[in-house]
């Protein structure tokens, strides 16, 4: 049998992204980036901002999200998410008005320790797109 | 009687109504096929979240440390509801069928004793709210200049609710919308969201043991405020599509309606000019007799 399994990307708004002849993804996952292959054991994590990668037989993809929740059985692949965007159609203006948007929330005070490290990350991973 | 004259401006003004309505109708049909593919667009996300959920919650062996999210504050004396209603008017029974089932709460809630707290999403719910249950509303919230419902703007409400919740302002929050079932019928639906009412949902969640990354709880704590969001936006959609359905069938009979009072009317315009006229033939033919 082949080593493909089956992506899907939801956001609120619509179902984001189908695809079936994926080999692996690669999630930033709360604790660390994980990759994911065919015949991965049931899992189920959150994700801090970053880069999802997916390795497919009809090329390949990145996306930047900002949130989500990924959860992988029976080699279903489903990413929930609230925020994401394809790095191809991302232009340079686009990333600079989310790295302000982020910098400008982690000079607030009040946040918690939590969101800080979120906010960090999210900045990290915007200034690496640059 | 009414004069001639007065029965032409009749038909006209009925007429010019009739096109209005009609003009309504096609609006709130375009919008509704919006409405409701988008609120079919939002299904997954909100039944994926939901699985993953109960996956996680049935997974929790600690029920006593459980997110108070979850398992609730142990308390029901403060009931916060949230009814979201439209910000438009014209839509038949639409808002009226929220509130109804609103207020039928409320007073169960009052005559227990509890301690009432209202937001309202939508000024016309406020509006029709404020008059009996003015003082109970703490905060009105409309999205009257963003076109359609989307996700930052239930956010925004989502957040309002946890903040609350977190500064433990109420123990259990419901939320009141308009399920669309088709065009012509929607159900108003008080929906339970904190603490969340698993006995609602019938999934049978699979026995299947995930590994957890962090661990649940941790997860959950997570989870769980989305959760109240993307169960906002399910409300939200589901509203949206309901309100233009509603207006969409309101707007229908309101155009056959007038259709029908102009037949009558155009009836009674030409009987009463057949009558004028043959008066007046009466009138010339007993004049020329008496000559």
């Amino acid at each position: 049998m082949s080593e493909e399994f089956k992506i899907e990307i939801v956001n609120p708004e619509k179902s984001f992204l189908v695809k079936d002849d994926v080999f692996e993804v690669v999630v930033p996952a709360y604790e660390g980036e994980m990759g994911i292959l065919k015949d991965h054991i049931s899992i189920i994590s959150f994700l801090k901002p970053g880069i999802i990668k997916i390795l497919s037989k009809s090329g390949n993809e990145s996306y930047y999200i900002e949130d989500g929740i990924v959860e992988f059985k029976n080699n279903n692949l489903s990413i929930l998410t609230s925020s994401i965007f394809n790095i191809a159609d991302m232009d340079k203006s686009k990333q600079q008005d989310l790295l302000k948007q982020a910098e400008e929330e982690s000079g607030k005070e009040e946040i918690s320790d939590q969101s800080r490290y979120l906010i960090d990350q999210k900045i990290e991973v915007l200034k690496t797109l640059n | 009687m009414a004069s001639l004259d007065d029965l032409k401006k009749r038909i006209a003004s009925v007429k010019s109504t009739q096109k209005i309505t009609k003009a309504m109708k096609m609006v709130a049909a375009a919008k509704l096929r919006k409405a409701q593919e988008s609120a079919e667009r939002g299904r997954p996300y909100s039944e994926k979240m939901n699985n993953v959920i109960l996956n996680l919650s049935s997974g929790i062996s600690d029920k006593e440390n459980a997110p108070k999210l979850l398992s609730g504050t142990g308390n029901d004396k403060v009931h916060l509801c949230v009814v979201m209603t439209s910000d438009r008017g014209l839509c038949g029974g639409f808002n009226s069928n929220i509130i109804k089932k609103a207020k039928s709460y409320f007073s169960k809630i009052l005559n227990e004793g509890k301690e009432l707290k209202i937001i309202t999403v939508g000024s016309k719910g406020n509006d029709q709210l404020k008059r009996m249950y003015g003082d109970k509303i703490i905060e009105n919230i409309s999205f009257k200049e963003s076109k359609n419902a989307n996700y930052f703007d239930a956010d925004k409400v989502g957040k309002i609710v946890i903040d609350k919740f977190e500064s433990s302002e109420f123990d259990i929050c419901t939320i009141f919308y308009n399920q669309f079932k088709n065009v012509i019928t929607q159900i108003p639906q008080a929906q339970q969201i904190i603490p969340l009412n698993s006995e609602d949902s019938e999934d049978n969640t699979s026995e299947e043991s995930y590994e957890f990354e962090p661990d649940e709880d941790e997860i959950l704590s997570n989870l769980l405020p989305k959760n109240i969001s993307t169960q906002i936006f399910k409300a939200m959609l589901e509203n949206s599509a309901s309100e233009q359905g509603s207006r969409m069938s309101a707007m229908d009979n309101a155009t056959r309606n007038a259709g029908e009072m102009v037949d009558k009317l155009t009836i009674q315009y030409n009987r009463s000019r057949q009558a004028a006229i043959t008066k007046e033939l009466i009138e010339i033919i007993s004049g020329a007799e008496s000559l």
